[in-house]
């Protein structure tokens, strides 16, 4: 073996050799890696392997447009001034020239008019916090319909719905700053909320506003708890995210070649750093163009807040609507009194129970689904949302009472806009928010079933080829022909759902068996969750319909030449085999 | 004589004085101006026209009109106590007639929750003719004049301060149902508070001094004649301002904006998505297999 050391070494004889002198590049990575051991960490995450799917993507946008967040935010505390101080507007906004407003209120407007790239800066920064909102929900639809939150990913799910809380917050906090009359009218409802909570309500709101609402203190506490504390939070959050992710890997598609021990995918360098990368720059497009087109929350047309005034569609922003059209469609008389105190369900309900409530059961969805299944194996093959219809009915039941709900919080608008009565709409919602979550899970759960009975067809009988055989005595058929080996595999990756039985209530010696009332409820939910699934085809079954496939072939030989007319022109006659077919079955 | 001379005098010291021309052109404005008050048959003519005026208009309104609101105007009651077919018009006004049909909500087309702004079924002539028989039936506010809402002869501080005092006018009494932008919002049971984009000053003058169909009554006691014209000139100075912000996108507040988030920001962005993971690194077939 013979290597020419020529380049890289002075000798290869009896004296030491010496190396030749590195390039510019590779010095400073000697000088790093010597002090920072960089590279036994570069080496194996440079190679790492992310699989493609678009779906794996949506995540990203909200990594990217809270780094998009970040940026304008830094620009914008710049010049923004948290205070409640009053002061006379004299900028160069005409319409409120000499209106007495916050200083908190003037520095918005100082930026929007005052200063160069101030609005567009504003509008990006805005329209980036709807963005990252709405793809972190994205992103959790995703992980929840192709059950990626199984085992062992549960507690990223967890910091996943802890991340979309914070972001609320985080969006909450930020619309109220600017002490405009839609933000103020915001600050205005969170107080009422706070003071429905039984017992502590007035005291909460008043450690809050540090007084009688609104005081001079909130605009500073909620700027230093926008600027600083939530941010904090979601940053260590948002690396444990990722750095769970890199410790689990990505899951993936199941397919040829693709196991619960591999990914099969493109490494990070030089494939997925381009990837990523190029994603950021679009996302930062995608946001500046909103920015500079599309008007979003004009501070300046509000004016500064003053609690007697209102305007039509004070709404919150799209992710606190729901909360708010569950407050639009409860009964206004909805209140106790106790000993003299008022108990407003009416706010506690739509507000304070409903909403948490909710969080809760979406984090605990991977518990509860482990505890029903009692699948306590590692999970890295995803599972199409068809093939687990329980879960993907009791999301998009889910979905459906949150939609109803978020409908509900733009009755105003799709009133006007649609030429509806606001109190028909209200009177609908208040019965869809309980039916439409029914229908949709029966609705889905079906569909579900039968996409998987649709699956075993195409195993057992071969897909569909379009192509149309007239029999001798007149009766049509469509041809069918065998999926590939590939698609075959692929449909067929999957496991076999079991329903959990539970023991006999007593042993031979008649002792009754621990946990019985908990294993009879598991057993229940384990049969309402699989009863009506549709497992897919056993050996025997594929053998068998393939060896039908087979004979009804040979049966089919000699009639196989359709008449279709092509023996008339120079158009060939083609086999059954030779038509091109749809995709890589 | 002496006397006279001596006034006489004293005037004629100051013929050639700065005022001298000024007086003597009010006084032959005066002069005349009263000579023709006096001796001109102008207003006789102008009752016989007004006469005929009202006589047209109550032909007009017989006809258009007398179904819902009654052949004198009365209103038509219906079998349910405190519904009506029509209200009564004695005492609405020419103003109101002149916004509701000026406006082409009357005559409304069918019975309904609220008559909406459509094509002006009347000319001008026809609508002052059915003001003037409605006006005729009992005291009411008049049609204002074009300088009650216009702010062009102020001076150019004073046209600031009434647009910014309107604002604020505006945001305290119109917002709650007209939305913070002028686009409207919605009212119980199908009602709505219309778009006040586009609305002629004449028209949003005789809305606030008559309240038509939902609309609270602004009379001039709550809300002078000169918040009233500073209200106006408000909503101008929004029209003739430009959007700096970009498309408004209806300027409904945050609901539009978080349509506008879902379809173009995420649905664009998911696209990207879509096309990065649908492109492999891979630019020519034949390398697959290397």
């Amino acid at each position: 073996m013979s290597i020419d050391t020529s380049k890289v070494a002075s000798s290869n004889g009896t004296k030491a050799a010496t190396a030749s002198k590195p390039s510019p590049a590779g010095s400073l990575a000697t000088w790093a890696d010597d002090r920072l051991g960089l590279a036994t960490a570069m080496k194996k995450n440079l190679r790492k392997v992310f699989p493609d799917h678009w779906s794996f993507m949506l995540g990203e946008i909200a990594l990217w447009s809270f780094v998009v967040l970040l940026l304008t935010g830094v620009f914008l505390t710049l010049w923004f001034n948290p205070s409640m101080g009053h002061i006379t507007y004299e900028g160069s906004y005409e319409q409120l020239r000499g209106v007495g407003m916050s200083e908190s209120m003037a520095s918005t407007l100082h930026i929007s008019f005052d200063v160069r790239g101030g609005l567009l800066m504003r509008q990006m920064h805005h329209w980036a916090a709807m963005i990252f909102i709405a793809s972190m929900m994205v992103h959790l639809l995703r992980v929840a319909f192709t059950g990626a939150y199984r085992k062992p990913r549960e507690l990223n799910w967890v910091i996943g719905c802890l991340l979309l809380l914070l972001g609320t917050l985080e969006g909450f906090t930020g619309y109220s700053l600017p002490d405009d009359l839609l933000s103020g009218t915001g600050v205005r409802a969170a107080d009422g909320f706070l003071k429905a909570t039984p017992v502590v309500g007035t005291y909460m709101s008043f450690l809050l506003f540090g007084g009688e609402f609104p005081g001079e203190a909130i605009i500073p506490r909620l700027y230093i708890i926008h600027v600083l504390l939530i941010p904090g939070i979601l940053l260590a959050l948002i690396a444990a995210h990722m750095l769970l992710l890199v410790y689990h890997k990505h899951t993936q598609w199941p397919g040829p070649g693709r196991t619960e021990q591999n990914v099969v995918g493109f490494p990070m360098l030089p494939v997925y750093a381009a990837k990523a990368g190029g994603f950021f720059f679009m996302v930062f497009g995608v946001i500046a163009i909103m920015g500079g087109l599309m008007t979003i929350n004009p501070v300046w047309k509000f004016g500064p807040y003053d609690p007697t005034k209102v305007t039509a569609g004070s709404q919150p922003d799209w992710y606190m609507g729901w909360p708010d059209g569950l407050l639009r469609i409860i009964p206004t008389g909805w209140e106790s009194v106790i000993f003299g105190y008022t108990i407003s369900w009416n706010v506690m309900l739509p507000i304070l129970i409903v909403p948490p409530l909710m969080l809760v059961i979406l984090m605990l969805l991977p518990f509860i689904e482990g505890w029903i299944t009692g699948d306590k194996r590692d999970h890295h093959l995803l599972q199409r949302p068809r093939n687990a219809p329980t879960r993907t009915a009791v999301m998009v039941a889910l979905m459906t009472f949150y939609g109803l709900a978020w409908a509900a919080g733009g009755n105003d608008i799709i009133a006007i806009k649609l030429d509806l009565s606001i109190n028909q709409i209200t009177y609908f919602i208040r019965v869809a928010i309980f039916l439409g979550p029914l229908l949709a899970f029966w609705i889905t759960r079906r569909w579900c079933i039968s996409l998987q009975r649709h699956d075993n067809g195409k195993l057992l009988h071969g897909y569909e080829t379009g192509i149309i055989t007239r029999s001798p005595d007149g009766a049509y058929a469509e041809r069918h022909l065998p999926l590939s080996e590939t698609a075959a595999y692929t449909l067929t990756a999957r496991d076999r759902d079991e329903v959990f039985h539970a023991n006999g209530e007593t042993d031979a010696a008649g002792v009754a068996a621990p946990n019985t009332r908990s294993e009879k409820l598991r057993a229940k939910l384990s049969s309402w969750m699989y009863v009506h699934n549709v497992q897919k085809p056993t050996r025997a079954e594929l053998e068998a319909a393939h060896h039908h496939a087979e004979h009804e072939a040979e049966l089919q030989a000699g009639l196989d030449h359709p008449v279709d007319g092509h023996q008339f022109d120079d158009h060939h006659l083609r086999d059954a085999d030779e038509v091109p077919l749809r995709g890589d079955h | 004589m002496r006397l006279l001379n001596r006034t006489a005098g004293r005037l004629s010291r100051h013929r050639r004085g700065p005022l001298a021309g000024l007086a003597v052109l009010l006084l032959g404005l005066l002069i005349s101006g009263s000579l023709y008050t006096a001796l001109a048959p102008a207003q006789a003519q102008d009752q016989a026209s007004a006469t005929e005026q009202v006589a047209k208009g109550k032909e007009l309104f017989l006809v258009s009109c007398a179904t819902c609101h009654g052949q004198n105007g009365e209103g038509v009651p219906t079998v349910r106590d405190g519904y009506q077919l029509g209200p009564s018009l004695v005492g609405v006004g020419a103003a109101s007639v002149d916004f509701q049909v000026g406006t082409g909500r009357m005559p409304m087309a069918r019975p309904e929750q609220q008559a909406p702004r459509k094509q002006v079924v009347f000319d001008e002539e026809e609508t002052a003719a059915l003001a003037a028989y409605v006006a005729s039936l009992g005291p009411g506010p008049a049609i204002p004049d074009e300088s009650d809402y216009s702010i062009d002869g102020l001076s150019e501080a004073e046209r600031e301060e009434a647009i910014a005092r309107g604002g604020q006018i505006f945001l305290t009494n119109c917002t709650a149902c007209h939305n913070f932008n002028g686009a409207g919002g919605a009212m119980p049971r199908g009602g709505y508070a219309p778009s006040l984009h586009g609305v002629d000053g004449k028209y949003i003058y005789e809305a606030l001094l008559t309240g038509p169909q939902q609309m609270p009554n602004f009379s001039n006691g709550n809300l002078p004649p000169d918040a009233k014209r500073d209200v106006i000139a408000y909503l101008n100075s929004l029209e003739e301002t430009p959007e700096y912000a970009g498309f408004t996108l209806g300027g409904l507040g945050p609901v539009s904006e978080g349509l506008f988030a879902w379809l173009v920001g995420i649905g664009g962005l998911v696209g990207a998505a879509v096309w990065i993971a649908s492109h492999t690194t891979r630019t020519k077939k034949s390398k697959v297999n290397a």
